[in-house]
Formats: C-alpha cells, sequence, structure tokens
C-alpha cells in the first residue's frame, strides 16, 4: 500500500458502445463489460496488473471474482457491492471505492455497470422478484414508469408544476445527444410537438419522460491523489461521495410507496444533498454542470428542488426560463443526453460525463467548468451522489 | 368477474403477509399494528420499527378513505393487462391511519375525471383460489 496523499480521484472512464436494448447480442454481457473495464484503464494509463479493488451496484451480474480473472489481476483487496436494484447506486459505488481508498484497503479500484438488457432482463417490464411485489402486482404496479408517475403525479399536485416543464428536460437532453456521436438517439431531433404527441406510458408521464431502454456498459478508475501524481491524465477530483436515505424508505416507490408523508413527493435526496454540498465545502451556486439521474424527466425537477437548485416549488420557473440549456443555461443539465437520449447504463454513463465535463471533453462542454454534481438513482434508498472538481 | 383476468400476477404470501391476506379472503381490510406501542405499519412486516417488538396485532380500516396519488396506465408492462388500457392504478389513504398508505385501484371511474383527494369507497374484488383483493371505486357511485 502507497502512502502519501490518499484523497480519491477519477483517472479513467470506459464505456462499450451504446445500443438500443437487444441491440448486443455477438459477445456476452460480461466481455462488454470487461471491455469497458479494459477501455477505462487504457484511458488511465495504468496496468490492468495494479488493479486491486472492483466496486458495482444494482446485483451486477458481471461478478468481481470474475472480472479480477478476465482483466489478469494479481492481488484483490477490496471488492464491495451496493445494496439497492436500479441506478440508486451508481454514485455510490464511487463513494465505496473512495472508501477502500482513503482507508488504504486498496490503490486502485474500477467501478463498474455492464448491462445488455436484450441478454438479461428489461428493467420496464413485469418483474416477479420484486421485493413486496404482493402488494404491487395483483393492482397492475408493475414497472418503475408507473410507480414513479405516482410520486410525479403528487409532487405536480403539490408544487403546481405542469407537463411544459417535464418536456423541457426531454427536450434539452435531446439536444444534448444531438452533439454526441455516442448517443442513442443522436440524429434523432425530438421537437415539442413531437413530445406531446407522444403516447402515454403512466400519466403525467409520456414515451419520452422514460429513458432509453439499452443496452452497453461503463467504468470508471478511482485513485489517489498520490497515485495519480505519475499518470499522464488530468485527474478528477473526487470532492465528495456519498449513499443514503431518509427514514422508513424501505422500497419506496419501487413498492408499496410508504415512505414518509413528508418526503413522498420527493426523491429522498435532501438530506443526502446537504451532506455531499457540506463535505465538498461547495454550495449549489457552485456547481458549473450537473448530471442528475434521469430514469424519468420528472424526477430531475424534483431534484433541481431537493438539491437547493432552486426553491421548492420552483423547478418548473427554473427550467422554463432555459436554466439547464447547454451553453448558457445556470446550470448546464445531462450534456451527454443523460439516460433519457444517451444511454441507460444505471447512471454510471453520466459520472462518466461528468469526468468529461472537467477533463473539457464534453461534446456539450460547458466552458471553464470546475464543479459538477452526479446523482444515483432517485427517489429510491438507497440514492447516491457524487461531486467532482478540477482546480 | 374479477377486474383483471386469471393470468394476472398473484400475491405470494410469506411469513410476513399471510395474515393480511387471510384477513383479505374474509373481506376484511385489515392493517397490522404494533401490539406493544401501536404503531401502524404497512406493509406488515417482521418489526415495530418504534419500539422493536416482534408483536402484532390488526386494525380494520375505516369505511372512508381518500386518493393520495395515482396513475393513469396506458402500456401493458404485463400481458394480463392489455384488455384493461388504460386503467387507474391508486394510492388509498384512510382516516386515522397515519403512514398507511394502500396500492389498489380506482375503477368505474373516467380516468380524466380522477383527482387527488377524491374520496373512495371499497370493493371487493374476488380473483379465485381463495384470493379477494380490495379495490376502490369513486364514493360517489352507487353500488
Amino acid at each position: 500500500m502507497s502512502r502519501g496523499n490518499r484523497s480519491p480521484c477519477i483517472v479513467g472512464i470506459g464505456q462499450s458502445e451504446y445500443t438500443k436494448w437487444g441491440g448486443i447480442m455477438d459477445r456476452s454481457q460480461f466481455q462488454v463489460t470487461a471491455e469497458a473495464v479494459r477501455a477505462a484503464l487504457a484511458d488511465a494509463g495504468i496496468s490492468a496488473r495494479e488493479v486491486d479493488g472492483f466496486t458495482s451496484f444494482s446485483g451486477d451480474a458481471n461478478e468481481a471474482n470474475m472480472m479480477h480473472v478476465a482483466i489478469g489481476g494479481e492481488v484483490l483487496r477490496f471488492s464491495g457491492m451496493v445494496w439497492g436494484g436500479g441506478g440508486g447506486g451508481s454514485a455510490g459505488g464511487v463513494s465505496l471505492a473512495c472508501a477502500a481508498l482513503e482507508s488504504g484497503q486498496a490503490d486502485v479500484v474500477v467501478v463498474y455497470r455492464g448491462l445488455c438488457q436484450g441478454q438479461s432482463r428489461r428493467f420496464g417490464k413485469f418483474s416477479g422478484t420484486r421485493i413486496q411485489g404482493n402488494f404491487v402486482a395483483p393492482f397492475g404496479l408493475f414497472a418503475p414508469s408507473m410507480m414513479l408517475a405516482m410520486v410525479m403525479q403528487r409532487f405536480m399536485h403539490e408544487h403546481g408544476i405542469g407537463p411544459e416543464a417535464m418536456a423541457e428536460v426531454a427536450l434539452s437532453s435531446r439536444a444534448n445527444a444531438n452533439r454526441n456521436p455516442n448517443a442513442i438517439m443522436f440524429d434523432k431531433p425530438l421537437t415539442r410537438e413531437q413530445y406531446f404527441a407522444s403516447r402515454w406510458i403512466a400519466e403525467p408521464f409520456r414515451l419520452y419522460d422514460c429513458c432509453l431502454e439499452s443496452d452497453g456498459a461503463c467504468a470508471v478508475v478511482v485513485t489517489t491523489r498520490e497515485r495519480a501524481r505519475d499518470l499522464d491524465v488530468k485527474a478528477v477530483d473526487i470532492l465528495s461521495a456519498a449513499m443514503g436515505s431518509g427514514p422508513g424508505w424501505g422500497q419506496g416507490p419501487l413498492a408499496s410507496h410508504n415512505m414518509p408523508a413528508e418526503d413522498y413527493a420527493s426523491t429522498n435526496s435532501r438530506r443526502l444533498a446537504k451532506e455531499l454540498f457540506a463535505k465538498a465545502g461547495v454550495d449549489p451556486k457552485d456547481v458549473d454542470v450537473a448530471q442528475i439521474y434521469d430514469h424519468f424527466s420528472g424526477l430531475v425537477l424534483m431534484a433541481l428542488e431537493d438539491y437547493g437548485f432552486c426553491a421548492p416549488g420552483e423547478s418548473g420557473e427554473f427550467v422554463a426560463s432555459g436554466g439547464i440549456r447547454w451553453p448558457d443555461g445556470k446550470l448546464p443539465l445531462n450534456t451527454s443526453g443523460g439516460q433519457l437520449s444517451e444511454a441507460y447504463v444505471h447512471g454510471m454513463n453520466l459520472i462518466l460525463e461528468g469526468v468529461r465535463q472537467l477533463r473539457g471533453t464534453s461534446s456539450s462542454q460547458v466552458a471553464d467548468a470546475r464543479t459538477c454534481l452526479v446523482t444515483g438513482g432517485l427517489g429510491v434508498s438507497p440514492t447516491s451522489g457524487v461531486i467532482l472538481g478540477v482546480h | 368477474m374479477a377486474y383483471f383476468p386469471v393470468d394476472m400476477p398473484r400475491a405470494e404470501p410469506d411469513f410476513n403477509d399471510s395474515d393480511y391476506w387471510a384477513s383479505l379472503g374474509r373481506r376484511e381490510l385489515c392493517f397490522q399494528a404494533c401490539a406493544q406501542c401501536g404503531l401502524l405499519r404497512h406493509p406488515p412486516g417482521p418489526m415495530c420499527p418504534r419500539c422493536l417488538s416482534t408483536e402484532v396485532k390488526w386494525i380494520e380500516a375505516p369505511a372512508s378513505a381518500r386518493l393520495f396519488t395515482f396513475t393513469v396506465v396506458h402500456h401493458a408492462s404485463h400481458p394480463a393487462v392489455s384488455a384493461q388500457l388504460p386503467y387507474v392504478v391508486a394510492l388509498v389513504e384512510f382516516d386515522g391511519m397515519p403512514g398507511v398508505r394502500l396500492v389498489s385501484n380506482l375503477t368505474d371511474v373516467d380516468p380524466k375525471e380522477v383527482r387527488i383527494g377524491m374520496p373512495l369507497a371499497l370493493w371487493w374484488d374476488d380473483t379465485g383460489e381463495g384470493q379477494v383483493v380490495p379495490r376502490f371505486r369513486p364514493a360517489a357511485t352507487p353500488t
């Protein structure tokens, strides 16, 4: 174990191609994921033999012990999985990596997530293994789109937010995707008219309020400041990373909807956001660009409020005024196209985009971006977040 | 005839919720409470989150219920619901039962007329094989 400055930073990012679900059938999901890990290591300029830790989330099927063998790792010192499904633990995987690095349990940790929904399962379909499924399945509450639609309906009722605000999130993301050749929706512009003419999935969500169903894998290499010093890459500091939940959340809206009433119409991030900002020593106003988990457009609005980018009830005005638009908005958002228009890799693709912004290599680059918030999946427990920074 | 067809996914009662499903089978909507401190909880669980007791009692829900939130589902995520589209999934709350909210359906209603806060009336849907589930309709609808 090396001594010195053990502050965690991201030094490598890698990804596979992104396709519509079922688009990657020429090789296994595991291989696709291993290729993303390989790409991230090549990007960092770190040998696979140096990797001594792996983290993931969402019960990733691409087991760390097999990844360790696949890339020819020598000593494995740390492996960890964040509890919970979906993308709640995406930034949580980074948080776990930081815990390993800061405590000296590992020196180079790869965080990865690979999901090819054509080879595994479609997250938008009924699943017979849902926790507390007894309380939702007999009533046709099958999929996250419907489950979070109920939360959004209540949010709109309480906060006076209309459908125009959700449209703006979807349209902004698509505009960004149309500058990103790796995005699934690259070269597929979306107009306001097309948005409002699209079919309902579960009111108030229309088709374009829902994330893509896709195949792909992403990986990031996290190491210490000390190790990063010798690398030929611009290290991106992890100013803070955290996962967690308010009280009584449990499965929250992804099952029986019995989280506390005062937190019902929320992303379960109010407490987490305060901790993240305090630990990073920054305020929402210091954030130059954000990647906010967009499984559904409406949850982005909730997060803008819960993370303190605007006051409660003001997310509609915030986005209507161009607040999230690249390049001139107050907070350019989901600049790769996000999960609505780039790909749905349970939020790992948002972390990659956060790193690109701070390296200055995004296809929708925010000028002089120095601080970026990336959130994990919203409205679940644990949810997570990370604040990235460069000097 | 049941609201959804026979291939609709069914509850598979387990350690924690078999008494709940048994009460529904008797057409009684009962929620679990801690026998020691009285805290209501739903869904049923193994332990009181306030006093950590594992002793439980069952409290029958009052007749008056209201709509806390809802969604109108237009997309069939399971083939069983195809013929019933669009259908309304309702989150129901009951007077005097803080912390309890029940996922169910709101039937016999034009989806355009559904409003948060509207009063609801329970009806029992026999889904066969001894399973009965509570569903709701607008309270004003004659039964």
